[in-house]
């Protein structure tokens, strides 16, 4: 059983706010599910699936289901970081697969700008059995990836000026997003000589911390063709989780390397049909590792595959975050999955700025890592389809 | 100078990993290795991730091991190293590299475990490069 062409994704919608000082984390939600409702041209009422990760107010779904007044009859509250949307898509393409709701909303939203949160999501659990072994250390999230991405340039040769690359084509794109957080152009020179943060990941090698969110609805395919939206399907999806393997730690690759070739394997596809892809930046060896984990380039040729502006629309192969991605445009809730999704969204629709659209756009792959990608995450992918 | 300036919060021991703690107070590395299925694992745990056996008993680390990776986060005084360390048993641990020059730090550098104290808790393992290490010399032939 697959899941394939079982339900669509009829409405998306990203709040265009980057800083949130007079909206509650409530409101944000709210504000991004009418959003979406709108852009399907559903109503509340329609909604009987309601997804959402651990950046909603209160118990999993239990707060937002009340503060919306929806009357569901399906609910997921899956965390996995910023990787949940890619999960939520392919439980709601489930759900809807099994009957047991036929239009699923999932919102993604915060506000750690305006909270001046630190990165540290919630207070330490410490019946977590791995805090007592790394709390220590002070691991953060910034030297969490770093240590991934020392690793790869002694392993592969990967250079700081390759991993600058796809900062310079994340600011390419966002010039032309009027909503991005981060709209000037910068060079390769630019990101190797801003402050190194944590070795040997600069400043610009970071991710933005914004406000804001974004919300999506899933549909059964009946009501995805009442609707007057272009049809995009959802035909392949994959979730894996990685961790030190009781210490047979391996930092060369992430979780994308089974999530992307189970989303694969279902939609029928190969890395080379993908049009426009959506690869979760957080930082940038985020996604360099993810291009390469996803099959888009061998282990190890990551550096060379984003070299030279091959990121970038109109010039490279592969179009990636043409939004500006969570290194320029926007990471609300410091979770970078939804606007992934919500922009290739776009670019299947036709919808993206003109000076990034992706010519006859029919396949496009969302991904991304939530969690420490060093220590433990999951990985999802979604691959969409525009009928 | 990568120093041990950093206050190091205390590990919250579990019931079932007091005695690692209580050994790292003593100056001694353990780990757990299953009776079962013969793996060693890290962090130690009372069921074995490998089998699920519960017979996993603690064996004494030789506290030498190679850097796996590392990044050095924070600018001079709060400067300090996160690390994976790749113990000469098999397991690689999440550590900090202390009491040496980060610019000295490579991957596939020899280093030794020396252990800090934390604040109001068991003191807790870290790394520093062997040869800068006080150790024991080893014994000719």
């Amino acid at each position: 059983m697959s899941i394939k062409g079982k339900a669509y994704i009829v409405g998306a919608y990203e709040h265009p706010t980057r800083k949130a000082d007079t909206l509650s984390v409530a409101r944000l939600h709210a504000d991004v599910a009418k959003g979406a409702l709108e852009d399907a041209g559903l109503s509340k009422d329609d909604i009987d699936g309601y997804f959402c990760a651990g950046d909603v107010p209160g118990l999993g779904t239990a707060s937002m289901v009340e503060y919306l007044g929806l009357k569901v009859r399906h609910m997921d509250s899956t965390e996995s970081g910023g990787s949940a949307p890619m999960l939520h898509v392919a439980h709601a393409a489930q759900a809807i697969a099994m009957g047991k709701c036929d239009v699923a909303l999932i919102t993604l939203a915060g506000r750690p700008r305006a909270a001046l949160a630190s990165l540290a999501l919630k207070p330490p659990d410490f019946d977590t059995p791995d805090l007592q072994f790394e709390l220590p250390y002070a691991p953060a999230t910034q030297n969490l990836y770093a240590m991934v991405a020392k690793r790869h340039m002694y392993e592969f040769g990967t250079t700081s000026e390759q991993l600058a690359w796809i900062k310079v084509a994340a600011s390419h794109h966002a010039q032309h997003n009027p909503n991005a957080m981060l709209r000037q152009v910068v060079s390769v020179e630019d990101v190797i000589n801003s402050p190194m943060v944590s070795d040997p990941l600069h400043r610009l090698d970071c991710c933005v911390i914004s406000d804001g969110g974004g919300a999506l609805i899933i549909a059964r395919p009946e009501i995805a063709r009442s609707l007057k939206r272009p049809k995009i399907r959802i035909i392949g999806a994959g979730e894996a989780p990685k961790n030190s393997m009781a210490g047979k730690v391996d930092l060369t690759y992430s979780a994308a390397r089974y999530s992307g070739a189970a989303a694969f394997a279902e939609a029928g596809l190969t890395p080379a049909d993908i049009d426009y892809a959506s690869i979760y930046d957080s930082f940038t060896i985020t996604l360099l590792v993810q291009l390469e984990d996803l099959g888009f380039c061998a282990k190890g040729q990551g550096g060379r595959f984003v070299a030279d502006g091959k990121l970038i629309s109109g010039i490279g192969k592969l179009p990636v975050n043409t939004d500006g991605g969570g290194l320029c445009n926007n990471h609300p809730a410091n979770r970078g999955g939804m606007t992934k999704i919500i922009e290739a969204m776009r670019q299947l629709r036709g919808e993206a700025h003109p000076k990034v659209q992706v010519a006859n756009c029919h396949l496009a792959l969302a991904s991304g890592i939530g969690g420490a990608l060093a220590s433990r995450h999951v990985a999802g992918t979604v691959i969409l389809e525009r009928e | 100078m990568t120093t041990s300036n950093r206050k190091i919060s205390a590990p919250r021991p579990h019931p079932e990993t007091e005695h690692f703690w209580q050994a790292a107070s003593d100056g001694l590395l353990l780990l757990k290795k299953c009776e079962a299925c013969g793996q060693v694992h890290h962090y130690p745990r009372a069921i074995c991730p490998y089998c699920l056996s519960d017979r996993t008993q603690w064996i004494e680390a030789s506290g030498k091991g190679q850097v796996y990776s590392y990044s050095t986060m924070g600018k001079e005084d709060a400067a300090y190293t996160l690390a994976f360390v790749t113990l000469d048993e098999g397991v690689t641990m999440l550590t900090n590299l202390v009491d040496c020059d980060p610019k000295e730090l490579s991957i596939g550098a020899s280093v030794k475990v020396v252990f800090k104290p934390s604040e109001g808790g068991p003191a807790v393992p870290m790394f520093t490069l062997a040869h800068l290490a006080s150790t024991v010399p080893e014994p000719a032939g």
